[in-house]
């Protein structure tokens, strides 16, 4: 009999690490298929492939430097960055999920874009707009995840568990993708945003934590703790934002 | 040669800047002024006074109150539209 020990950090990480990648795949997705739908699948694809492949360039080449560096130092400035990561992610789920901010819309962001690619005219068979419209859409939705997989991957020491994650969930997204088209507004983004937000906050306080030689009193399992902490403060600041978008009688103001 | 390769050095520089400005401050500096915030007083208190306690406590207790500042941002910008 084989016996498995999988410590909290790892959960939380591959959590972490997943939720963020999809969540940010799914919105490049969204700009994927509108300009393939519009002017054409070739050079659409060929611009995903092109982002994806530099973003995995960019991983392979911070990585193994980010490694070399002394773990301590390290765990206090990424779970800093976390923190910040953490606290704009979780605020934005927050505001959206109370009703004080727009959720994200996968449909208008589709009409905008096809809009956007329908007014740059006919599209020759190898269209220079499309795979830059594509390259960009990927490249800036996924530096995100990119953060998210060389800090969080780097500090717990499973970078490459990290990096087979952000993977993983990119195939989830391509093929739920395929197969949805273009009903991703099906998608729970905000739900996934709020989780994203609440695993890296809870990263974030750890790893300062340990960057500054706090001893945490149930070690590892400390982090499970937090999660329960944010999850129960988030519920409280969504009832807090409701309550008051209720009692005004305003909603979702601006973005 | 040497003047556009500088005029690339410097337009890459400030992207790169750019981006980690957009990145950690963006349109909530509160946010990334409390964490600053919250990494002193931890540090303070865990290296120099050596309170692991507090600092266990004050280390989630100060994000949460930073979350909740911002939050009330939100909402009183909300209220002055």
């Amino acid at each position: 009999m084989v016996a498995v020990t999988v410590s909290s950090s790892v959960v939380v990480v591959v959590g972490a690490v997943f939720l963020a990648t999809a969540v940010e795949m799914v919105e490049a997705l969204t700009i994927v298929l509108a300009v393939g739908h519009t002017r054409g699948w070739r050079s659409a694809l060929e611009g995903a492939s092109v982002a994806l492949v530099s973003l995995g360039v960019l991983v392979a080449m911070l990585g193994p430097a980010l490694a070399r560096v002394p773990l301590t130092p390290l765990r206090l400035v990424v779970g800093g960055v976390l923190l910040i990561f953490g606290l704009q992610w979780l605020r934005k789920a927050i505001l959206r999920s109370g009703g004080l901010k727009e959720r994200h819309d996968e449909d208008a962001k589709y009409r905008e874009v096809v809009a956007a690619m329908t007014s740059a005219g006919a599209s020759p068979r190898r269209d220079r707009i499309a795979f830059v419209m594509a390259f960009k859409g990927v490249f800036l939705e996924g530096l995100e995840a990119v953060v998210a997989v060389l800090t969080l991957g780097t500090s717990a020491h499973r970078l490459a568990l990290a990096v087979l994650v952000a993977v993983g969930a990119v195939l989830v997204v391509a093929v739920a993708g395929a197969a949805v088209a273009r009903q991703l507004t099906s998608v729970p983004e905000n739900l996934m945003k709020m989780g994203v937000g609440i695993l890296l906050v809870s990263y974030g306080t750890f790893w300062t934590g340990e960057g500054v030689h706090v001893r945490w009193p149930a070690g590892d399992v400390t982090l499970m703790g937090l999660v329960a902490l944010y999850v129960v403060v988030t519920m409280a600041l969504v009832a807090m934002v409701r309550r008051e978008v209720a009692g005004s009688g305003r909603g979702v103001p601006a973005r | 040669m040497t003047i556009p390769r500088r005029g690339l050095l410097v337009r890459a520089l400030r992207g790169f800047a750019a981006f980690w400005w957009d990145f950690l401050v963006g349109d909530t500096p509160e946010i990334f002024v409390a964490a600053l915030v919250t990494v002193a007083v931890v540090a303070l208190l865990r290296v120099m006074g050596h309170e692991n306690a507090a600092a266990v406590v004050a280390l989630p207790l100060l994000a949460i109150v930073a979350l909740t500042i911002s939050i009330r941002r939100a909402q009183r910008a909300s209220r002055g539209r």
